[in-house]
């Protein structure tokens, strides 16, 4: 069974439709990318993953239930952001949040809650600097604390939203390799929004490609082809491979092409 | 002279109201400073000024106004949620206009000028039984509030967006938080007046997390910083007869500035020390 079911899913801002008809299945241990330039609703699609938006039309099923009934047992990644230097957090307390830190009251840590965040720590390597305050530490530090809490509460789903962005390329494959990991293990699926798909390609199942108005979606080798490309944007779009990476020349979007040309920020 | 003051009921029940609102505000100033959250403190005290003012001119008292003053823009703060610049513009236009109808209740206030000044200044020493045990049931709300919210008010202080994923009602935690706070800023007027509250509600947490990088740590040290300085401050007010609110906030103050000294030593020292830790990231 799926555990995330997409039926006919449309988003619409206004007169402007991002994208309509939107089904897909995601079975256990997938790892879904969605690509695609600014504006095109990538992010808003793990909003509404999460429950946070309603789509304009269709429904989205987390192992059976609405998202917001599953909010819970749904990892998440953000981009990441830098702390304030001065907060009062070790990286421990960061990674409870993801345990606990939707529940009422001040709240007892018992064992077995101990025990699960160590062992979150220990997943993403991250042990040695759990008991120092979270503005201190580097992004990608910060980065893998986030995944550390993403994965504590054991979810039936992952979302990552850009979670690479402004990471060097060593923290970027670094964050990429537990998703993959923990999704190889535990069967987690992952749904991971980025605007280069490189880092994530030796990894990734399938690719969904929201272009202005339209979609594709397939394995990387069905979607990112010229021909694929060029019918989203309804111009002469190329795709080329170079030295296993992915590089698209032509899309309407300068920036884009920047960004999926040049790969990574740094 | 001291001892024969300190014998004094007055002195009793001053030296309690201030243990009293120190706890909240010790509390309370912890989510403020983590949320940047210290503007909308100035904020909520003048218009605490105001709403007190407003209820002089009526004839009411003045702490129902300020009390009333205070959730009025709480409330209005908490259910706009606005972040960044926005909301550092909003905050300063509501507090300029509200400021504006403060000073026009004063000019149309008949009464005694003492009443406005111990509001802006603070009268600790005027604190009657029935005024400490109002402040005393006051603060039991504020720190119950806090004590449920706990967990979700400090991870969406944290991290919003995460927060808001994870299911947190992001804007009924904020109109909470600033509804507690409003609570507070009223108790705190009481005893260091509207214009001294950043004193007891950002001074002490703001020193509490130069010490510690543990959230529960702190609560208690922000609330050990701000009883010190309160008790502190009426103690040496009692020896020399200065305004006490200036002795709470010279007293505040004094742990602020130590707190970051003693941070910017061990910060130092760290660094010379060539056993510190380096941190590897491994690159699998």
């Amino acid at each position: 069974m799926s555990v995330v079911a997409a039926e006919g899913l449309s988003l619409r801002f206004g007169e402007r439709v991002l994208w309509e008809e939107l089904s897909f299945g995601l079975g256990r241990g997938e790892l879904l990318a969605v690509l695609g330039p600014n504006g095109t609703g990538k992010t808003s699609l793990l909003r509404i993953l999460l429950g946070l938006l309603e789509p304009s039309g269709g429904r989205v099923r987390i192992d059976g239930c609405p998202p917001r009934e599953r909010c819970n047992r749904i990892g998440y990644v953000p981009q990441q952001q830098v702390f304030d230097r001065d907060l009062a957090l070790w990286g421990r307390d960061l990674v409870r949040f993801g345990l606990d830190g939707h529940r009422w009251g001040f709240g007892r840590l018992d064992r077995v809650g101990r025990e699960r965040i160590a062992a979150a720590l220990e997943e993403v390597a991250a042990t040695h600097y759990a008991d120092a305050p979270v503005g201190r530490l580097s992004g990608g530090e910060q980065q893998r604390l986030r995944v550390a809490q993403a994965l504590v509460s054991d979810p039936v789903l992952l979302l990552a939203d850009e979670p690479l962005l402004s990471l060097d390329l060593a923290h970027q494959r670094g964050v990429v390799d537990l998703l993959d990991a923990r999704r190889r293990s535990a069967g987690t699926p992952v749904v991971f929004v980025t605007h280069d798909v490189n880092p994530v390609l030796h990894s990734v199942d399938r690719v969904l490609y929201l272009a202005p108005g339209r979609w594709a979606m397939g394995t990387p080798d069905e979607v990112l082809t010229s021909e694929t490309l060029s019918g989203l944007y309804r111009t002469d779009v190329d795709v080329l491979r170079v030295r296993g990476r992915v590089v698209v020349v032509g899309t309407p979007d300068d920036q884009h092409v920047h960004h999926v040309g040049e790969g990574h920020a740094h | 002279m001291f001892t024969d003051l300190l014998a004094q009921h007055f002195v009793h029940t001053a030296l309690w109201a201030g243990a009293v609102v120190a706890v909240v505000s010790g509390v309370i100033g912890v989510f403020v400073v983590t949320r940047g959250m210290s503007f909308a403190v100035h904020a909520i005290s003048e218009l605490g000024f105001t709403g007190a003012a407003g209820a002089l001119v009526l004839g009411l008292d003045p702490v129902l106004g300020m009390l009333g003053g205070s959730l009025l823009v709480g409330l209005v703060l908490g259910l706009l949620s606005l972040r960044g610049r926005e909301r550092d513009s909003a905050i300063g236009a509501v507090l300029a206009f509200g400021l504006g109808i403060g000073v026009l209740f004063l000019s149309l206030y008949q009464g005694y000028a003492t009443e406005a000044t111990n509001l802006l200044f603070g009268s600790i020493v005027g604190v009657g039984d029935g005024q400490l045990r109002n402040l005393a049931i006051v603060g039991a709300i504020v720190l119950a509030g806090v004590a449920v919210l706990y967990r979700p008010l400090l991870f969406s202080s944290v991290d919003p967006e995460i927060a808001a994923a994870r299911g947190i009602p992001l804007r009924a935690l904020s109109v909470g938080i600033f509804l507690l706070l409003a609570l507070t800023t009223a108790e705190a007027i009481q005893v260091v007046g509207v214009l001294l509250v950043l004193t007891l509600v950002i001074t002490p947490a703001a020193a509490a997390q130069r010490l510690t990088g543990r959230p529960a740590l702190t609560l208690l040290l922000s609330v050990a910083i701000a009883l010190a300085s309160t008790e502190g401050g009426i103690f040496l007010s009692l020896a020399k007869p200065w305004p006490t609110s200036f002795f709470i906030s010279a007293l505040s103050f004094a742990a602020y500035v130590g707190a970051r000294l003693w941070a910017a030593a061990r910060a130092r020292q760290k660094r010379l020390s060539p056993s510190a830790p380096r941190r590897v990231w491994a690159v699998r």
